[in-house]
Formats: structure tokens, sequence, C-alpha cells
């Protein structure tokens, strides 16, 4: 994150697709965002949330009702998909069925019109760099699938753009392959410098991988920001809600000023919470806290309980507590050497918060 | 019927089944024996020889209306097959409309209008555009042909069209290639075993068109199929039997033929 130039910038884009009837879907609702140079960037949100549409929008599949979209500092709005420097690998790979790994991999050099040798080169230089120099001669339909998504990834890169789009790459391959391919495609955006723009689903993945992430519903980003201030300081609920695991607790806010609130809980348990905005006294309050930010104590701790049911999952043991108010909570501990650390179904617990575990959100 | 319904096991099946195999192919094997018939009679068998063959080879008037035949139908084929690609191309590579169903239609019109119709009225017309122009040579044949011909060629290309990936055009715009060269580089690569059979369909139907030749066709231009019919005007002979023999074995070359390039090619 040395420079600061954009790479892409689109400034309040939309597009409207017009409905058979009178219904217009806004797939993308006034959308702004500038994704930096160098940056692996991730619009990540459920399926309809227009992440899709935007990436078609900056190839130019698709393109915008109103808005711009900049590409360094050009507005490529206008521009056929073929005039810009941007190259796409796609969801279903796309790879040209009648053509060898190496021929897909030099098709879009092939058709810039560069030299002969020039292609060959690089096309030497892109299989060296996916591991698939063995392959080069094979047809797609003979190679496994983890292979279809190197070949893609190669044939992408190969005319060296400005930015790569990736459309899910990775929702066909199982779990293991997947890992090794997210591994693999932050060596290829360290290795090659280019900006990746990455669309995926999976909170996971883009945590995992992303420099930033825009957390996108509906339409709208909703949140931009690095894996950290996106799971940590969740500007909404729903963000919250999709990234991670996390307790939802109702509150009347008592007082709130510099970033602190106190909020009042049904069973009467006053917290103390961050709040990254104004709150007014007497108002509801949406409180988050991470699973794993709150212990359990067998005295009295910040909220007070009943456990429901523990559940082990090797690493760590998720506790599903009854608050005395009545609502649902889940901490989860790491595991070390006791297997439930004392803690048996039906007792009486207490739940302790770290300093900044609570956080007020807007609805 | 708690079992499941097995059409094989209904009573009649295999009796109808082998009722249609038998007027199908009893016919064109008597055909074909009778072919080799040494014998003016086309029910007395006589002993084997190939002296139809020899008679048919020399005469002059089957081989010239063979080379007729062949001269329609492949230029006709490759017209009819050029058009369909692009009447196929425009009403596949676009968002479905008002109206598309009747394109369809359209262009398939000569699969439901009577060939009879068909022909008489390409008489009609013909006959006024020689008047006028003084011309009578072939055009007139090829131009039927290929007219009649475009929905047979149009029929497996569209099919091929719609079950290619749309998202090959897409990477191959987004990889710096025009319309054209996509076009060049990925569709027609892919859409060659549909063009193939079009024209292979296209050129079969041409060549044993008897109607539309008949009514269209000026003094002097018979084609194989017409010369066979007036030849059994004057009572049929084996050579009949064994010109048929040969058409036979020419179409079902051809079919093979594209069975095993279409398999190569998937």
């Amino acid at each position: 994150m040395t420079a600061i130039r954009p790479a892409v910038e689109a400034k309040g884009v939309s597009r409207i697709f017009q409905g058979a009837g009178q219904d217009a879907v806004k797939a993308l609702d006034n959308v702004s965002v500038s994704i930096r140079e160098n940056e692996f960037f991730t619009l990540l949100g459920p399926s309809g949330c227009g992440k899709t549409t935007l990436l078609r929008l900056i190839a130019g599949f698709d393109y915008p009702t109103d808005g711009e979209i900049l590409l360094h500092g050009q507005d490529i709005a206008p521009l056929p998909p073929f005039k810009r420097p941007v190259n796409t690998v796609f969801q279903s790979y796309a790879l040209f069925p009648h053509m060898t790994v190496a021929e897909n991999i030099g098709f879009g050099l092939k058709m810039l019109g560069k030299p002969k040798a020039e292609i060959a080169a690089r096309v030497d230089a892109m299989l060296k760099l996916v591991h698939m120099q063995e392959q080069r001669n094979r047809r797609t339909s003979q190679i496994s699938g983890g292979q279809q998504q190197r070949v893609a990834l190669a044939r992408a890169l190969a005319p060296q753009p400005k930015v790569l789009l990736l459309d899910e790459p990775l929702s066909a391959l199982d779990y293991k392959l997947r890992k090794e391919m997210q591994i693999e495609l932050k060596r290829l955006q360290h290795e090659t410098g280019i900006t990746f723009i990455f669309v995926t689903h999976d909170q996971e993945e883009a945590l995992t991988m992303s420099d930033r992430i825009a957390v996108m519903s509906s339409g709208k980003i909703l949140q931009v920001g690095t894996p950290w201030d996106i799971y940590d300081r969740p500007a909404e609920r729903f963000v919250a809600d999709f990234i991670g695991e996390t307790n939802f607790l109702t509150g009347t806010v008592e007082c709130a000023e510099s970033g602190k609130a106190k909020v009042a809980l049904r069973s009467g348990a006053k917290i103390l919470a961050m709040a990254a905005r104004d709150f007014q006294p007497g108002s509801q309050a949406t409180l988050m806290v991470r699973p794993e930010h709150a212990r359990l104590v067998k005295g009295t701790g910040d909220l007070a309980g009943t456990i429901e049911t523990i559940v082990y999952f090797g690493t760590d043991t998720h506790i599903h507590v009854r608050l005395d108010g009545g609502e649902a909570f889940i901490v989860r501990q790491q595991n070390s050497r006791c297997a439930s650390c004392g803690f048996e179904r039906g007792d009486k617990v207490g739940i302790q918060m770290g300093d900044g575990a609570a956080q007020l959100l807007k609805d | 019927m708690a079992d499941r319904f097995d059409v094989r096991r209904q009573t009649g099946f295999a009796s109808m089944a082998m009722m249609c195999f038998f007027l199908l192919y009893l016919p064109i094997a008597t055909l074909v024996v009778y072919a080799f018939n040494d014998n003016e009679s086309l029910a007395i068998w006589k002993g084997f020889s190939l002296r139809w063959f020899h008679a048919a080879w020399n005469n002059s008037l089957v081989i010239e209306s063979s080379i007729r035949s062949f001269q329609i139908a492949a230029i006709a084929a490759i017209l009819a097959t050029i058009s369909a690609t692009m009447a196929a191309l425009a009403t596949t590579r676009t968002k479905p409309y008002r109206g598309l169903t009747f394109k369809y239609a359209f262009i398939n019109q000569p699969l439901m209008v009577p060939e009879i119709v068909t022909a008489v009225a390409l008489l009609i017309v013909f006959s006024r555009i020689k008047i006028w122009t003084g011309y009578s040579g072939l055009g007139y044949l090829i131009l039927a042909h290929t007219a009649f011909c475009v929905p047979f060629a149009y029929l497996p290309i569209r099919a091929r069209l719609e079950s290619m990936d749309l998202s090959l055009e897409t990477a191959a715009a987004d990889l710096y290639a025009t319309k054209w060269k996509t076009f060049r580089h990925v569709t027609l690569p892919l859409l060659w075993p549909g063009i193939l059979a079009g024209l292979m369909l296209a050129f079969v139907v041409s060549l044993d068109d008897v109607v539309i030749t008949e009514f269209v066709k000026s003094g002097g231009q018979d084609t194989l199929p017409t010369f066979m019919l007036g030849q059994i005007r004057r009572g049929v002979t084996p050579e009949i039997n064994a010109i048929s023999t040969v058409f036979l074995a020419l179409s079902i070359g051809i079919v093979t033929a594209f069975f095993f390039i279409s398999r190569k090619r998937t």
C-alpha cells in the first residue's frame, strides 16, 4: 500500500436491468469505490448483491446505466472489452476446448498481434509460473479441474493486464485444492504485482486473501476496509452478520460519549461498548460480540446465563449459553488440554468480555 | 401397473417394430440384390452379374445427369450452408425478442410448405424471368435447390450454436479479440461439426430431390432422380436398380464419413 494512485475507480455507478414488466432491478445502486494499484481487492457479498455485475462493468461485458469507471484515471466505460487492458478469470474457466493448453495461454497475445517469438517466450514463462510445463500440449479436456484453473489464470495473466478480474474462480474446486489455490493466487499476485479484483461469496476466502474487502449487499457497498476492519470493526449489522459468527444483543443506550457507550440489556446487565458513531441516549441499539472475544467464568462476569449445549470442534469448543435475559449467546474457547475445562451442561456461568469486545452497531 | 412401465413389454410392440423394419429395409434389400441379377426381368433370378452396372456406366445420359446432380447439389449445399450459418448466428447470438419464433418459422418454411406448391410457384416465377433475361442455364435449379436446402442446413448449425458455451466468446473478447477475430478463432472452429452436418444434409437432400427439379428444369437438364423417373415411365430395367444401388452406397458413405469426422472433433 505504498502508491495511493487508484488503479480502478468507480464513480456513482448504477446498473439497472429493465425487467419484463414495469419492474426494474437495480443491480448496482450508485456505487463508488477506489481500488489501489497492486492491491488484492475483494468484492464480497451474498449472491445477487451486485458484485459480479460490478466486475462485468470493469471488464466491459456490460455497460453502466449511470456513472463512470476509471482505469488509471481514464474513463473506460464506453470501451468494448477487447480494448481494455483488463483480463478475466471466469468462474467456469471458459477455456477454449479446441486449443491446447499453450494455445489457450497464448491466445490474448496472438490477438494483440505480438510476434511469434515473443508469444512463445511469454507462454513458456506463464507455464512455468503456474507449474504446467508438462501439460503444454494437452487439450483442456484432458487436464484436471485444478489444472484448468491454473491455465485460466495463466491465460489471463499472459497479456500482462493492468488489472486482473477473478469471478469466483475457486468455487468449482474441492476444499483442499481451494486452500492450495488461495495460497497460489496470493503468490501470483505478489510475483506479478498486478492489481487483483476478486469476487467471492466466501467470507473466509475474502479474509485470508485480501488486502482490502468491499462488502456488498443489494447493489450497494456497505463497507470497504482491511480484513481486520471488516471483521473487528464492522460498520453495520449486515457486515457483522455476514462475516464470521457473531452474537447480537439488543439494548438501550444509557449514555454515549467519545466513542464509548453504556448499554442496558434486557436482564438489566450494563455493558460498556465501543461506539463508532453517535447514539442517542434512550435509543435501542444492537450490541455485537464475537464468540472468541468472550470468556466463560465460574463466578460473576459481565453477563450471566446457563450452559445449554457444548459443541466440540477439535481446535476449539463452542459453548451455547442462554442468558438470564433470554437471549442466546455463543462463546468460543480455544481448546487446550482439558476438553470442556470443567464446564458442564446446565451450569450457571458468567461471561467475561475483554476491552473493546462489545460494539454498538447501527441496524 | 406396479412394475416400471417398459414399452418393449407391451403386447404387439415387437411385431409392430418388426413390420416397420421389414417395410423399410426389405424393399431396399430386394432392390440391391436384383441389381446384380443377370436377367432382363426384375422378378426371376438367373445369376450374379455386374452387367447392369456396366450398362449404367456406359449410358451417357446416366453419367451426364449424375454429373449435373452433383454439380447442383454441391453448389446449392454450399450456398445454403453459408446462408444457414448466417441465419443461425443471427437468431442465436441475440437477445430473445418478440417475433423471433416467427423468424424461426420463416426460415424453416420450406419444411412446412408442400413441396409441390413451392415447385409450381418457382416454375411460374422462373418462366417469367426466363422470358425477360433469356437465360436458361442451371442457375434456376441451383437457386431453387439452395432455397429448400436452407432449413436442412440451418437446423444442425443452430443446435450446435445453442449448445455452445457463450462464455467462450466473452473470454475471447476479454483477450483482445475483435468481433471478427472471435468468430474466426473461437466460434467458427467450434461450429465446424454443425456446419459439416448441415452441409452434408443439404447435399443429400438436394441430390435426391424430384418434385421441384421436375418442375423447374429446362429441356436437357435432367438430374439423376428425374432421369430415373423418366426411365421408369418406359418400364423398369435392372439398370435402374444398379443406379439406385450406387446412389445408396454413396449416401451411406457420406453419412458414415460425417459420423467419423464429427466424432473425432468432439
